[in-house]
């Protein structure tokens, strides 16, 4: 770490410019989790193949990446996570701050319980313990899936995995060793692309994998036409690189005031997505060899999707395959490790958020944090109903929260509190990529179009058609009931009289003002 | 592979792949912005306070 030494600052002998791998490296960290490996490969498949790569690369240039430079913007001239952050934009706007770190809670809450999974499954892989009906082993034996319902029938084999996931968390941000959690990313971002470029080598191999590609890049045309497609492409780019809740606001405040933001935010982008294209080659590879063995289409091959993808289907084709434990234990670690990194950054962003507001103690604050993500996480995910809760809120938190949090915060930079000029001028003073008013229309009038129809869109065929074939009731629980929570603590949390860091002399710097409507 | 699959999968390499290491080119090429911004010894104080502070993500 550079300048951390004295206290006592020389600021014209001090390089206030960081090395760019460096930032680079720990932004990627971030960015690269479970939504590349876990959640993109079945996206991709089950919205219609080669034809999911439009709507995927249209989201990613013309809403991830300028969303992305957005929540950069506001952290990096607000210079606080989220809540701190808006509130500093404009007073009323740190609801929406709030909104968007409620969102980070829940999803922390059910991404432990992947990591969990995931770690049980490496252990698994060393003996192929999962034995041949993979199916009946994951949701049977280890998860003991019961019916739709508030089960308190606690399954000790994932409880287990799960409590030592929020111990290590809790260890990590007690010991205020996220210093260390930092370096690790550094050496582990470089090792994952390593690790996972050689199962991919390993994949395309096999026999059949051709026709696995085959199947995953074919394009069905007719799918564009499909809102749902769109939907799914936009809140995949918008989960997987972490922005519109929080994440990046958070990440943004911490770099120098001079860090060039849309050049490095260029290149996290783009290393993220070439990752998830990675993984999807990977992954479809490997079931072109499952059904090459079992002398079926891709196609017919059941469980391609979400969690099913990655606790059934792989290991069912790690156990065709030669030396498939050490694939296993690679992929298996892989999750973990990318996981791991995320689900802390993820937190710090709430805990950074709470420790602002109530001017608690950093440590103090990222332990109340987890604590209570723990809590909710181990009572909701280690039970028979686990798996179910986990597809119910995956789905509401991410193409509902997500996508509805991109909207109002678009249309509020722009047209209510009308920042976009200021954050514009802001992210060219400090970077070489130079972003022009194609920014401000895209933020402005096409992703909020478009988020917008996407939006209604999925509301009309999530509460005409449910979800699944889950009870209402049980949508109306774990489905809406986690919007309805994260906008109750929103303006709960907002409602709150600010008692810490808010310093009434902040100075937004550099000053790009001038042409700002007073 | 059929025709359709493999131009798809060219757009999306070249289109994601080409991007990172376009973007990278551009971040070698053009790392910082010219030293015409001065800073506030103040800020940079209050900067150097908060590298204090431990975050998983921020720049080494």
């Amino acid at each position: 770490m550079a300048s951390t030494g004295s206290t006592a600052v020389a600021p014209e002998t001090r390089d206030t410019w960081s090395s760019p791998s460096g930032f680079i490296l720990a932004a990627i960290g971030s960015a690269v989790g479970l939504g590349n490996i876990w959640r993109f490969p079945g996206v991709a498949f089950e919205s219609g193949g080669g034809a999911f790569i439009v709507p995927y690369l249209c989201a990613l240039l013309t809403a991830g990446i300028p969303i992305l430079f957005l929540d950069y913007s506001i952290g990096h001239r607000y210079r606080a996570a989220a809540p701190l952050a808006f509130r500093r934009m404009s007073r009323p706007t740190e609801a929406l701050g709030w909104f968007q770190i409620m969102l980070s809670f829940v999803i922390a809450v059910y991404y432990a319980a992947v990591i969990a999974w995931s770690m049980s499954y490496f252990v698994y892989s060393f003996n192929l313990s999962w034995g041949e009906d993979t199916l009946a082993f994951f949701t049977g034996e280890y998860l003991k899936v019961g019916d739709p319902g508030v089960s308190a029938t606690i399954v000790p084999s994932v409880a287990i995995p799960v409590v030592l996931v929020w111990v290590a968390v809790l260890v990590v941000l007690a010991l205020k060793v996220s210093d260390g959690v930092q370096k690790v990313t550094v050496v582990f971002i470089p090792l994952l692309f390593v690790a996972f470029a050689g199962l991919v080598i390993r994949a395309i191999t096999l026999p059949g994998a051709m026709d696995g590609l085959n199947a995953l890049f074919t394009p069905d045309w007719s799918a564009l036409s499909n809102l749902n497609v769109w939907i799914a492409a936009y809140s995949q780019i918008f989960f997987s690189l972490s922005i519109a809740f929080g994440i990046m606001v958070t990440y943004a405040s911490y770099q120098r005031r001079k860090t060039n933001m849309t050049t490095s935010g260029l290149v996290v982008a783009f290393a993220n997505s070439s990752f998830e294209i990675l993984a999807g080659i990977g992954v479809f590879a490997t079931l072109g060899f499952m059904a090459h063995q079992q002398d079926v289409a891709v196609g017919d091959l059941e469980g391609l999707t979400g969690p099913i993808l990655s606790f059934v289907t792989f290991p069912a084709v790690i156990n065709q395959m030669p030396g498939g434990n050490i694939f296993g234990a690679v992929f298996f670690g892989a999750l973990i490790m990318a996981g791991f990194t995320s689900i802390i950054s993820i937190l710090l962003g709430v805990a950074a958020s709470v420790q602002e507001k109530f001017g608690l103690s950093r440590t103090a604050s990222a332990i109340t944090v987890s604590a209570v993500c723990a809590v909710i996480s181990i009572a909701l995910f280690s039970t028979t109903s686990g798996l179910i809760a986990l597809d119910t809120v995956d789905q509401w938190a991410n193409n509902v929260g997500i996508i509805t949090s991109a909207i109002v915060m678009t249309i509020v930079v722009v047209w209510v509190v009308r920042k976009s000029g200021v954050l514009n001028r802001h992210l060219n003073a400090v970077s070489t990529f130079k972003i022009g008013r194609v920014w401000v229309v895209l933020i402005g009038v096409l992703a909020p179009i478009f988020l917008t129809v996407m939006l209604v869109d999925k509301l009309i065929s999530l509460i005409g058609d449910g979800y699944e074939g889950y009870p209402q009731w049980y949508l109306a629980l774990f489905g809406w009931g986690t919007i309805a929570f994260v906008v109750v603590a929103a303006l709960i949390l907002t409602a709150i009289p600010w008692k810490g860091r808010d310093n009434k002399d902040f100075v937004a710097w550099p000053d790009v003002d001038e042409e700002v409507e007073r | 592979m059929s025709g359709s699959a493999v131009m798809m999968m060219i757009v999306a390499m070249v289109v994601v792949w080409g991007g990172l290491i376009a973007s990278i080119l551009f971040l070698r090429a053009r790392p910082k912005v010219d030293d015409t911004l001065l800073e506030d010894p103040d800020m940079v104080r209050e900067d150097t306070a908060r590298l204090h502070e431990p975050h998983p993500t921020r720049d080494l």
